[in-house]
């Protein structure tokens, strides 16, 4: 089974082991992610107003490809692409008259066809979690995961529709699935401040610190997120939280098909985990979920 | 029993005549059916047009789903804006209506069905199983008191505790007790039987059989009254009900009551330790079209304050803070209330809006933004009083279709004429009063009780005139 794929920028570069373990993963799971041909970047944020659409024409160009490669759905790892996606099909699909305009632009026939489907909703709804929990050769018995959605994933709510906004659980049926054990924590659809972090790093440290903090009261181990920029804020601000916090101790933030590939038994040392400041290894070799 | 007197008198130069009732103790069906009205539902709107149509000589049956009537507003503490306890205002009215000679009680009962035309309705009601044979008992309480079996009440809205055999209060009218079959542990288990040894009249029941009876009305006022929306399900950010120190105000009414599950005094829930910091939030779930209610709840604004001045007068050290959209006090004597909150009682009010509840310790931490000065705020409560919207009682659509009355997306039954006929409803001879047809705080609610009663009597005598004219 193949699924047409988009990584986005992002997943090429800074983000390239949540790509690399998103597509080891689906072949142990049976399918394939099938890379889009020609893709370009999705332009990462979805206008706020109601007459800005060149921002569009970009995702919507993506979005007719797919159609035009004869595909009816489209798979993404990242949040903001698939919220970018995501939204903008919807624009396609119910707007008549902004998608005149942006398709009379691109000079393209787009109408919404496409299904932009998020990797953890293709595993809940297409594979299912009960099929997934079969194929788990390691589960992550014992360790304890905040699973933190951020506010990509989730919201606007009505517009995105993969879970409720203020307590989901698609997140931690997926690490009960891979054996796990999901703690909750009540900063989970905080927003990581990332938006501000060029503008106002100080309110992205303090975004940053509070989930971090409340995940690690809570008992947590790691942080999982399916956000680029959440795991670039979360990790990346941690020694800038501990010079103003020296009592906060640091915990990994990792992308959350790198917990799946460790759970369908792929090498660890193949998912980047290097790439991360700090070192996940220590907490999961302590736990027993590595050797 | 009540004497029925004809009185005569001229129209159009005719002698026509009507019937009357006087006395104490009428019979219900001793009197025409043109004189009788059936009042579903209670609380204090209920009983201001049961009393209101009695005194006028009128038989009305007094019907309501629970033992007892009284309604919300005997779980009330202090009402603005005169800050007056509730149950010393109503308390009278509710054994006003108990004693009436012209008003009959059917408490526990559901209406099932409706026939006839306005001026002869036929209506069918459920008497519910109370396992007290109610002819029998004499009130004394003595199975109350011997009762084993403890479990949350539902009066003090799952604060305080209370037996299987209860009454809703201890001002119950009728101050007759049911058995609450889920809780009993005879019913449940077979063992136990302790109420009925305890009773010196033989009044417990246990093979009671529902029974229905029909009744014949001229009119019939619906005054269905209200029930808070559903925070605990349908707002996770606010806890979803598991933070056991977050409650809505109409637990919080249970809480300030001197005769509530504290007695009155202000602690907290989770571990009783005395409440310093309290956070009050307004607007929840309503004036919210995009996920809850769009409508405004209309007494939040005016309860909110009061709660947070009968706080302060048991704490004086405690710290109030209530966040808020906009302040909206449009009674007599209301905004008068709300500034002297602000100015004397040292209420901080906060315009802006929480968005996140959760806990932290033995504390509740509260996320709110302060909109005018456009800062992030986060408290650490020891206390979160929800001020949660008002929506229709739950059976409210389902009564609806029963006497064939509209209701609007909300649940809130339709009126004929929102301006000019707000008690009217589609259907001639049903009437609307008090919250079920729009929120209103008491004072509204009591005048439409009374507009309704009016507007039944109104129909009632020309449908009289109608019978003797064509006589």
């Amino acid at each position: 089974m193949k699924y047409p794929y988009f990584p986005g920028c992002t997943l090429y570069t800074k983000a390239k082991k949540l790509d690399d373990a998103g597509r080891e993963c689906s072949l142990k799971l049976g399918f394939e992610l099938d890379e889009l041909k020609d893709w370009t970047c999705c332009g990462a944020t979805f206008p706020l107003v109601n007459d800005q659409h060149i921002t569009m024409s970009g995702p919507t160009r993506i979005l007719a490809d797919t159609k035009d490669q004869g595909n009816d759905k489209l798979v993404t790892l990242c949040s903001v692409c698939f919220n970018v996606l995501k939204r903008t099909n919807n624009v396609m699909l119910n707007d008549e008259e902004r998608r005149a305009k942006i398709t009379d632009f691109i000079e393209r026939d787009y109408h919404g066809e496409v299904e932009v489907l998020h990797y953890l909703q293709l595993l809940r709804d297409e594979i299912g979690f009960d099929v997934l929990k079969e194929k788990v050769v390691k589960p992550l018995e014992g360790l304890k995961v905040a699973c933190y959605y951020g506010c990509l994933l989730l919201r606007p709510v009505k517009e995105i529709g993969l879970d409720t906004m203020e307590d989901p659980s698609i997140f931690e049926d997926f690490i009960r699935a891979l054996g796990g054990e999901p703690i909750e924590f009540p900063y989970k659809v905080e927003c990581c401040g990332a938006f501000q972090a060029v503008h106002s790093m100080d309110t992205a440290t303090r975004c940053s610190r509070d989930i971090l903090r409340s995940a690690k009261n809570s008992g947590a181990d790691v942080v999982i997120t399916t956000c680029p920029l959440c795991q670039f804020n979360l990790d990346d601000r941690q020694p800038e939280i501990q010079k103003s916090d020296p009592g906060f101790s640091s915990i990994p933030v990792v992308y959350f098909t790198q917990l799946l590939a460790l759970a369908l038994d792929l090498p660890a040392e193949e998912l980047g985990f290097e790439r991360n400041l700090i070192d996940p290894l220590p907490i999961l070799k302590e736990k027993g979920v590595i050797a | 029993m009540g004497e029925l007197i004809e009185l005569t008198g001229l129209k159009d130069g005719e002698p026509v005549t009507c019937v009357a009732v006087f006395g104490d103790h009428a019979d219900f069906e001793s009197v025409p059916v043109d004189r009788r009205v059936m009042v579903i539902g209670g609380g204090i709107t209920g009983i201001t047009s049961a009393v209101d149509l009695g005194n006028a000589g009128y038989q009305v049956m007094l019907v309501d789903r629970l033992p007892s009537i009284g309604g919300r507003m005997l779980q009330l503490s202090e009402t603005f804006p005169t800050l007056d306890c509730a149950q010393c205002t109503l308390t009278p009215r509710t054994v006003e209506s108990g004693q009436h000679p012209n008003v009959l009680l059917k408490t526990s009962c559901e209406v099932e069905g409706l026939k006839g035309e306005p001026g002869d309705f036929t209506v069918s009601i459920r008497q519910k199983i109370t396992y007290v044979d109610w002819n029998k008992c004499t009130g004394c309480g003595t199975c109350i008191q011997k009762c084993p079996s403890q479990s949350i009440a539902l009066f003090e809205r799952d604060a305080g505790r209370m037996t299987a055999i209860y009454t809703l209060s201890p001002q119950a009218v009728p101050n007759k007790p049911v058995i609450d079959a889920e809780r009993c542990r005879y019913l449940t288990l077979g063992k136990c039987g302790v109420c009925a040894k305890s009773c010196p009249v033989e009044a417990i029941d246990y093979e009671q059989q529902e029974s229905f009876f029909e009744v014949r009305v001229g009119a019939i006022i619906v005054s269905t009254g209200f029930d808070i929306y559903d925070w605990k399900n349908k707002m996770p950010e606010y806890g979803g009900g598991n933070i056991p120190d977050v409650i809505d105000g109409l637990t919080f009414e249970r809480y300030l009551s001197a005769s509530g599950p504290t007695a009155g005094a202000m602690i907290r829930p989770s571990d009783g330790k005395l409440v310093k910091d309290i956070v009050f939030i307004q607007c929840v779930g309503s004036r919210n079209p995009e996920f809850h209610k769009a409508y405004c709840s209309r007494v939040c604004c005016m309860y909110t304050a009061k709660h947070a001045r009968l706080y302060k007068h048991g704490v004086h050290d405690g710290q109030v803070y209530i966040f808020y959209i906009d302040i909206r006090s449009t009674g007599k004597g209301y905004e008068q209330f709300i500034q002297q909150s602000v100015s004397e009682e040292e209420i901080l009010y906060i315009r802006g809006r929480v968005a996140k509840l959760h806990r932290d310790g033995d504390k509740v931490m509260v996320q709110g933004a302060d909109t005018l000065t456009g800062k992030k705020i986060e408290i650490a409560a020891d206390m979160v009083v929800l001020a949660a919207a008002m929506v229709p009682n739950d059976g409210a659509k389902e009564l609806a279709d029963i006497l064939g009355i509209n209701y609007n997306d909300d649940g809130f039954f339709i009126e004929d004429n929102y301006k000019l006929a707000s008690v009217e409803t589609g259907q001639q001879g049903i009437y609307l009063a008090g919250c079920c047809q729009g929120i209103k705080d008491i004072a509204d609610s009591a005048a439409q009780g009374s507009a309704a009663s009016s507007k039944a009597m109104v129909l009632l005598s020309s449908v009289r005139r109608q019978k003797q004219e064509a006589v």
